[in-house]
Formats: C-alpha cells, sequence, structure tokens
C-alpha cells in the first residue's frame, strides 16, 4: 500500500512539542519533553503507570496548563488550559485544528442516545445542519458497526459498543489527530478485541495522526509506525516498532517489557 | 361551634382571590429562585475569589437571617433610600432571593455530581462553555434536583402567609380579614386551611410522579 498518509518533506510537523515542562503543585510530571510527529504517522506510547503518557496526550488536546516549553498542532500554538474561570455565557475563541480523543473511561453523555451523542459535536460546534449532522453519524456507526444502535442509550450498552461509540463521536469531528489514551483498559478481555478492530481500521483507512497509549504490546507492534517509550516524564527510547518492541537496546524499556509480558 | 356553608361559599370567592395572589408570589419567587441560585451557584464554582467571596457572603446572609426580617427590609427600609416597589413585586423579589440561597446549595450538590468526565469529553469535542452547561451538564444535574425542588416549591407556598406583614393580599391575609370583619373564623380558616392543603398536595404528587418518572 502507497503511503499516502504521510506528509510530504519539508511540511511542518502535525504534533511538535518544545521542551515541554508540566508540574502539578510542585510535582514535575512532564519533564523538558521533546517530541515532533508528522502528519498520519501511527505513533503508539508506552511505559510504566505513573510515567505522564496520559499527561502528553492531555497536554496535546488542550486539557491541561503547561508552565514552560511550547506545544503546536497543525503550525498553530495550542495554549494550556487557562486556570482563569468564565462566565457560561462567555464565548471561546475559535478552534483552529481539531484533536479528537477517546478516554479509557469512553465519558459518554449518558442523557443523550448513542446517535444524540455523536451529532452534537458537528451540530453545536461546526455548526451542521441536523441532516448533515446524522449523515456524519451513520457513516461512523457504519464504521464501528453499530448503525442498529442509533438509538440506544448509553446505559443500555456492553463496555466495548460503548467504546466504539465514543470512537465514532471522536471521528465525526473529522479530527487531524486521534488521541487514544488506554481505551481498552476499562474492558472486559473478550470485548478488547472488537474496540482494537475499529481502531486498527482507523489506522489502514485513514490519514489521521494517531497516538495512542496502550499497553496491549502485540497491538502496538501491529499498528504504529513508531513506538515511544516514557519514564519519569521523558522519553527514553524513540523509534520503530521493531527496534523499541522487539530488540530494545535500551535497558530500561527491555526491563518494562519483560515486566508486561510476564502479567 | 357550627360550620355554616352558606356563610362559607360567600366568602369564596374573596379567599379564592387572596389565592391568587399567593399563587402569582409564589410561581414568580419561584422561577425567581431557580434563576438566583443557578448564577450563584455558578459562581461558588468560581476561581476569582471576588466572586466567590461575593456569592458566599450572599448565601450566607440569606441563609442566617429569618425571611420575615429581609420581607421587613425590603419593604420598609429599602423605601427610606428611595428604593420603592411594589408589595408584591416585594414579595416575589424576597422570596426568589431568600429561597435563591437555599436552591444554590441544591445546584452546587447536583453540578459537583455530574463526573468530572463529562467535563472533559465536552472540552475534548470543543464545545464551548455555554453549551457545556446547557447540553451536558445541567440536564444531567437537574433529574437528581426535581425532587429537592419540589420541596422547596411546597416550602415556600407554605412560608407565603409571612407575606401578610407586608401587605400583600395573599390568602391569609384574605381569611385574616374576613374573620376580623365579621368575628366568624370558623369559616375562613377552614377554607384557607383546604385550599393550601389543594394546592401542595397535588404539586407534591406531580414531583414524585416526576421523580419516578425520571428514574425509569
Ligand atoms: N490532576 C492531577 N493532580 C496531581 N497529580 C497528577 C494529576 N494527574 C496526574 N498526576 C500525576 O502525574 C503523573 C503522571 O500521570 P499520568 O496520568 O500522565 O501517568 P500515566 O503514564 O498515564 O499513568 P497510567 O499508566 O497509570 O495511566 C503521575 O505521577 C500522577 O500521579
Ligand atoms: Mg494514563
Amino acid at each position: 500500500m502507497p503511503d499516502l498518509a504521510h506528509s510530504p518533506p519539508g511540511a511542518p510537523p502535525q504534533i511538535l512539542l518544545k521542551q515541554v515542562v508540566k508540574r502539578f503543585g510542585k510535582t514535575q510530571v512532564i519533564d523538558h519533553l521533546d517530541l515532533s510527529i508528522p502528519q498520519g504517522q501511527k505513533v503508539a506510547l508506552i511505559g510504566p503507570s505513573g510515567s505522564g503518557k496520559s499527561t502528553v496526550l492531555r497536554l496535546i488536546k488542550g486539557l491541561e496548563s503547561y508552565q514552560q516549553g511550547s506545544i503546536e498542532v497543525a503550525g498553530s500554538p495550542v495554549p494550556g488550559l487557562r486556570s482563569g474561570w468564565r462566565w457560561p455565557w462567555s464565548k471561546k475563541p475559535p478552534v483552529v485544528h481539531r484533536v479528537g480523543m477517546v478516554f479509557q473511561q469512553f465519558n459518554l453523555f449518558p442523557h443523550l442516545t448513542v446517535q444524540e451523542n455523536i451529532t452534537e459535536a458537528p451540530l453545536r460546534v461546526l455548526k451542521l445542519t441536523q441532516e448533515e449532522a446524522e449523515e456524519r453519524a451513520y457513516e461512523y456507526l457504519g464504521l464501528v458497526g453499530l448503525v442498529h444502535k442509533a438509538a440506544a442509550y448509553p446505559g443500555q450498552l456492553s463496555g466495548g459498543q460503548q467504546q466504539r461509540v465514543a470512537i465514532a463521536r471522536a471521528l465525526a469531528m473529522r479530527p487531524q489527530v486521534m488521541l487514544f489514551d488506554e481505551v481498552t483498559s476499562a474492558l472486559d478481555p473478550e470485548l478488547v478485541g472488537e474496540v482494537l478492530a475499529v481502531i486498527r481500521s482507523i489506522a489502514h483507512a485513514q490519514r489521521t495522526t494517531l497516538l495512542l497509549v496502550t499497553h496491549e504490546m502485540n497491538f502496538a507492534e501491529e499498528i504504529a509506525d513508531r513506538v515511544l517509550f516514557m519514564e519519569a516524564g521523558k522519553i527514553l527510547a524513540d523509534g520503530s516498532a521493531q527496534e523499541i518492541l522487539v530488540d530494545p537496546d535500551n535497558e530500561r524499556t527491555r526491563r518494562f517489557l519483560n515486566r508486561v509480558e510476564r502479567r | 361551634m357550627n360550620f355554616d356553608y352558606a356563610f362559607a361559599w360567600s366568602i369564596l370567592p374573596d379567599l379564592l382571590q387572596g389565592l391568587l395572589v399567593t399563587l402569582q408570589v409564589v410561581v414568580l419567587g419561584f422561577l425567581m429562585a431557580v434563576i438566583v441560585g443557578l448564577v450563584l451557584a455558578i459562581a461558588q464554582r468560581s476561581k476569582r475569589p471576588w466572586l466567590h467571596r461575593l456569592s458566599s457572603g450572599y448565601l450566607s446572609f440569606f441563609r442566617h437571617t429569618p425571611l420575615m426580617v429581609q420581607l421587613y427590609v425590603l419593604f420598609f427600609a429599602f423605601p427610606l433610600i428611595g428604593i420603592t416597589v411594589p408589595a408584591i413585586s416585594t414579595g416575589v423579589i424576597g422570596l426568589g432571593l431568600y429561597y435563591g440561597a437555599y436552591i444554590a446549595e441544591a445546584y452546587r450538590g447536583a453540578i459537583e455530581s455530574v463526573p468530572a468526565g463529562q467535563w472533559e469529553a465536552a472540552r475534548a469535542l470543543d464545545f464551548d462553555t455555554a453549551t457545556t452547561w446547557r447540553r451536558i451538564i445541567l440536564p444531567q444535574a437537574l433529574k437528581p434536583m426535581l425532587p429537592v425542588l419540589g420541596n422547596y416549591l411546597i416550602g415556600m407556598f407554605k412560608e407565603t402567609p409571612l407575606l401578610a406583614v407586608i401587605t400583600i393580599p395573599e390568602l391569609f391575609q384574605a381569611a385574616k380579614q374576613i374573620a376580623g370583619m365579621t368575628y366568624r373564623y370558623n369559616e375562613p380558616y377552614t377554607v384557607m386551611a383546604l385550599m393550601f392543603l389543594a394546592i401542595s398536595l397535588p404539586t407534591s404528587l406531580f414531583f414524585k410522579f416526576l421523580e419516578r418518572r425520571s428514574h425509569a
């Protein structure tokens, strides 16, 4: 398959972090992190618990403030989450680039149907018409194989189905970047496969840049062009899946993989 | 003591007139309380110190002084500094401000019970703040609040005799006037009590029904 997804040489990176420092109070959790991801690349982020993987994703999405450095998506800066507070009726500056994020806990809106969960953002944020939004909802429900659940409420679905709806919801915004944060960790083992299958099809079919945190090493090896190993807020190893997962030359990576494999 | 049905019948129009005033004040006061409460609850979540302190000051004043005192201040003290408002509006404002302070607390609990993941999901989809409140947070927060709101509405209704002190011709005032003029107490007060019951009982059942339906 020709690699259409990758940006032409010289194009700016899709995601660019420079010397980013993030502290929670006095604890520094991201330590002068540099990261550059070209458009269309599929990147897996691995590392021990508490190493800062989720924080990196949240920083890219703009869900966290940061103390130093800069973050850019598609060439425009991602301001850290303002800690200040606004009246609910105050307007937010328009979003210039779109980053989709899928969470471990799905976070579907329980009071809305599956279809409404998906159409809500296209309607309110992209200002699509009801018809256009519904069309999109069906397109992505088709992709995740849940068209027949359009009228159901999230509470009536299995965990795997809920996570697939959450993925469809994020995709319906046609994001340039998709972030997945351990999206199968909250699922019963027998439901993991169906969610991974959906991510696999996105990875193969979409131009979307993909950054995924996972403990599924086989899956990472299968879909990732590139694997990052993080520890204590730093990227300690960065290379192809083969280099990082199959024969790592980094001692810490090796030890981490041994631990994961033994589980 | 005997109960004169003919007399009771004859005073019915006057009492109904009073009841109408009562209902008007309660409905408007309740609407105001619901709005005041929401604004206070949102201000309480503020990280701006002055806004937070302002709303806390409000809450503590209105919760720690009697409603009757607040009504007196509104009705008798404000005209002294040149602010005059008709009695009925004063009643609406008085009830709205007072109950708003209590309803704010109910909002706060209900808003806090919406999981943080809902805010995150909304932010991840690039909703603006207004849309997040209106479409995601408030619909989830309001459901468990229904019974509480119902209780406050009925509580408010039962407090309306207090409004007599600021000359509002509400139901209690009407009954008292009839009693004072005719020296007959049985009929006006009994009919008044039945009227209070006739309103608050169905209201309470209605909120129970809403609650049960929203759990289904
Ligand atoms: N809101 C917060 N307040 C304070 N500390 C936090 C907060 N969120 C994360 N941390 C801390 O930041 C560090 C990095 O957390 P993060 O969630 O990014 O790790 P992670 O690599 O995703 O771990 P896991 O594999 O367990 O999900 C941890 O030490 C964590 O305790
Ligand atoms: Mg994490």
